[in-house]
């Protein structure tokens, strides 16, 4: 039975190892009540109801951005016929949602998505200050 | 949808051949039937009146947070300025009266370009309006194109850029390490009906831009009134991009 | 997966040797993982020379995996018997070969996680597009053939009736493999190097070289570590094909240098004369091009005359001989003087920087560790494996 402490050794990595996302939930707070999310800037009008962009923004902006860039169009019709340039920073951040960090961040943070989009585009509340300084906050 | 398998593999290997077919008439002499064809045309002589001038680099730079990276060997450029000896490379300017004069270069925005046939994910193709594009959610970086572009307008973000970023522009999203930049006659300005920031930004006005495809246009009223040549026109390429004489 | 479990038990020579590897593997990922951070400013390659190394062994590995169409081709299509039990250990190297290629690709990459857009995007107007598809198809092909062939062979049965198609379709799809290569740089117009038809038939030459020079090395170290040797003839027989792929790739070298230099042409002369005299003040690669070319002049010496070739102790020094030769001017040389001068006629500098070296040097671990797997479960199957006449 000399290697009893192997198994249990073993036994034990695997078992941190499953329950990770776990304690990895409990350090960064998440509860089942949702993240508190800031109310949109300024826009009055919206591109599509909350439950699709709750649901399918991601796909959304795909569209949006394959109208912008492969299409050259960067006009996009909303469902309530208003008519947005399409613009990551300029509309839905900064006419629309505010920030990244109190918006879009808070609720990814707690679904622990991580999308590479600021890596490139701007985050309106910071696009004049130092990029540098925004490197590190993703 | 109920496809039988046979159905499903005689659609599949159709729609495949289709696919086949257009990307292959694409890429061999898309410009037929263009309507479109944006283009420049650089006045050599009127340029080299302020020869400190960086006017169109410096707008080109800030509209698109290019980087001013300081290593030369990582550096990233859409348009800059350079002796006539690289800008034709094998040419001979030696007794020219315009040996000395700087000349700006930038994509030449080809009838056949190269770095738009070997691009692996068509993550830069050619529009219909015949600007070489970029799709910086594409590009693997994999640089095939600045192999293949032979005027050495293609650069690649060997390191993050944004450190190199003094002042950003919030209008336009920067790049990040590993892909590919260039010029691309600023598609974001021409999709609302204005010039590309550099031939606004001209003092001289020695940057012309318009259709090549129009025979009206201003800028082809230069080129048939004033002697001019393109780079490296033996290579097929067919560059849009014209220097006046 | 099957057969792992014959991998796992061995000497403790076998196991210091596994656990250096895993130390080169390793050191090189740390150093890929740096690379992934800091981006790919961190190698020696610059807005000039824009594949450099990475770049460079792919082509050179490419070339290793298509060889093994030389021992398979004998055997299957001429009945050749003498190549029976050598014929997986060339399609074993196909695969550790291919793998290789696949992760320098992988690391030449600015943006690795998008690499599945190849697939998503698919370009046909892009010999990398068809790259990707015919490495791995090839080594799907020579992973199924291998295995099929292997495990008939420790059930003491033939190999299926399929094996044989799949074996066959193969052969062209190695010569396919390094042809298209070749095409992805024989296609560029602003690169007069390698803007020539004679590309892909020197990279199948080269390939035909150095690929079966490398496998008759490694005869001769299973014969020195495991007590068991290849049958002579085989390896004699894999010698001569060294020698004539050897004496093709020189002739089409020289026809190169003849249209280059006796033209005169600027731009087809200049990428020559920064090989081997320097251009303008940059020569950095002159000594490793000189290198390459008087190894290829003595190993055509030792490969020619029969006394030398069939010298059992010389032979594996010629065979060393081809292979670093073959390494420096495909795995290096070729790709690098492409870039010079850049099309703005500027002669620009590469040196590879140590991160890069060590993460190709990890790649080589990883193609090695393969081998030694494979190569063990080969042997572990064949108690006497290369018996039929032994002794050298
Ligand atoms: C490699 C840098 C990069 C990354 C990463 C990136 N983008 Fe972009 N994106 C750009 C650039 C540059 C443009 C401008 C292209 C143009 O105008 O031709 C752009 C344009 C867009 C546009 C249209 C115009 C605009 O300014 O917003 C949308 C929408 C967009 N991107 C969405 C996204 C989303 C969503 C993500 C993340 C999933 C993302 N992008 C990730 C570089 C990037
Ligand atoms: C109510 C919560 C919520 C808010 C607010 C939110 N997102 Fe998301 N987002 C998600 C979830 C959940 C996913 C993951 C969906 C999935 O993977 O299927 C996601 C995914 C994405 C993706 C795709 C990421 C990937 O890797 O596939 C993008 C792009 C994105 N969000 C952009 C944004 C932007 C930009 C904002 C702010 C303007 C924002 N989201 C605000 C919940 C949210």
């Amino acid at each position: 039975m000399r290697d009893r402490p192997v198994i249990y050794g073993g036994l034990a990595v695997f078992l941190a190892v499953i329950t990770l996302p776990f304690w990895r939930g409990i350090e960064s707070g998440v509860t089942t009540k949702g993240p508190e999310l800031a109310r949109p800037a300024t826009a009055r009008q919206c591109v599509a109801s909350t439950e699709f962009m709750k649901s399918s923004h991601m796909l959304l902006l795909m569209e949006m951005r394959d109208q912008a860039v492969r299409s050259g169009d960067p006009w996009y019709v909303g469902a309530g016929h208003g008519t947005y340039t399409i613009s990551l920073t300029g509309t839905c951040l900064e006419q629309c949602h505010g920030s990244k960090t109190e918006f879009c961040d808070r609720c990814h943070d707690y679904a622990g998505v991580a999308p590479g989009c600021w890596s490139c585009h701007l985050d309106a509340g910071h696009s004049t200050g130092s990029l540098t300084a925004m490197r590190s906050s993703r | 949808m109920n496809l039988s398998r046979k159905a499903f593999l005689r659609v599949s290997c159709f729609s495949l051949l289709g696919a086949a077919m257009r990307k292959t008439a694409a890429a061999f002499g898309s410009t037929f039937s263009r309507k479109v064809q944006w283009g420049m045309a650089v006045d050599i002589r009127k340029c080299a009146r302020r020869p400190e001038c960086t006017a169109c680099i410096d707008v080109c730079d800030q509209a698109h947070n290019v980087p001013r990276v300081p290593d030369k060997r990582h550096e990233v450029r859409w348009i800059w300025k350079d002796t006539p000896e690289h800008a034709f490379e094998g040419e001979d300017f030696r007794y020219s009266s315009i040996a000395k004069l700087p000349v700006m270069l930038m994509c030449n925005h080809c009838d056949d370009p190269p770095c738009v046939r070997v691009c692996p994910t068509q993550a830069t193709w050619k529009r219909e309006d015949g600007i070489v594009a970029m799709d910086w959610h594409r590009c693997i970086g994999c640089r095939y194109c600045m192999a293949a572009c032979p005027y050495e307008s293609r650069s690649f973000n060997w390191v993050d850029p944004r450190p190199y970023i003094k002042t950003a522009n919030p209008e336009f999203p920067t790049r990040t390490k590993g892909v590919v930049e260039k010029c691309t006659f600023c598609v974001e300005r021409i999709s609302q009906g204005r010039e590309p920031a550099c031939v606004e930004a001209c003092p001289e006005k020695a940057l012309i831009f318009g259709n090549v495809m129009d025979a009206n246009s201003e800028i082809r009223r230069m080129l048939s009134s004033r002697d001019h040549v393109t780079r490296k026109p033996e290579l097929g390429t067919g560059p849009n991009v014209f220097y006046l004489l | 997966m099957f057969l792992v479990e014959k991998a796992l038990t061995g000497s403790k020579s076998y196991w210091r040797w596994m656990l250096i590897l895993a130390a080169v593997i390793a050191t090189g990922f740390v150093f890929y993982l740096r690379q992934l951070d800091y981006g790919l400013g961190i190698t020696g390659l610059n807005r000039d020379v824009t594949w450099g190394l990475y770049i460079a062994q792919f082509t050179f590995f490419v070339g290793v995996a298509a060889s093994a169409v030389m021992v398979v081709l004998p055997y299957y299509l001429h009945n050749f018997k003498v190549f029976a039990k050598i014929t997986i250990l060339g399609e074993f190297l196909a695969i550790a070969a291919v793998t290789m290629c696949m992760l320098f690709i992988f690391a030449d990459m600015g943006q690795p996680a998008r690499v599945l857009n190849v697939l998503l995007y698919p370009t046909l107007h892009s010999m990398m597009f068809w790259d990707m598809v015919s490495l791995a198809g090839y080594l799907l092909l020579n992973a199924v053939i291998a295995w099929a062939t292997l495990t008939a062979e420790r059930n003491g049965t033939a190999p299926a009736r399929w094996v044989k198609p799949v074996i066959l379709l193969s052969i062209p799809w190695a010569v396919s493999i390094h042809t298209v290569t070749a095409f992805l740089y024989a296609g560029l117009p602003g690169r007069p190097l390698w803007l020539t038809a004679v590309l892909a038939p020197r990279f199948l030459a080269s390939a035909f070289a150095s690929g079966p020079a490398l496998l008759i090395l490694l005869c001769l170290l299973i014969a020195r570590v495991t007590k068991t040797q290849a049958p002579r003839e085989s390896i004699q027989k894999i010698a001569v094909i060294v020698t004539y792929a050897m004496v093709a790739n020189v002739f089409l070298i020289l026809m190169e240098f003849f249209t280059a230099l006796y033209s005169g042409v600027p731009e087809h002369r200049e990428p020559f004369q920064y090989m081997f005299t320097g251009l303008e003040g940059h020569a950095r690669l002159t000594p490793w091009m000189w290198t390459s070319v008087i190894l290829a002049a003595i190993s055509l010496v030792l490969l020619i005359v029969p006394r030398y070739r069939t010298n059992p102790r010389l032979l594996p020094i010629a065979c060393g001989i081809v292979f670093v030769s073959l390494w420096i001017d495909k795995g290096i040389g070729l790709i690098v003087a492409g870039f010079v001068p850049s099309p703005l006629g500027v002669v620009p500098d590469y040196v590879p920087t140590l991160p890069e070296v060590l993460i190709v040097a990890g790649i080589w671990g990883v193609g090695m560790f393969i081998l030694t797997v494979f190569y063990k479960i080969v042997i572990a199957i064949r108690p006497e494996p290369f018996a039929g006449h032994a002794g050298a």
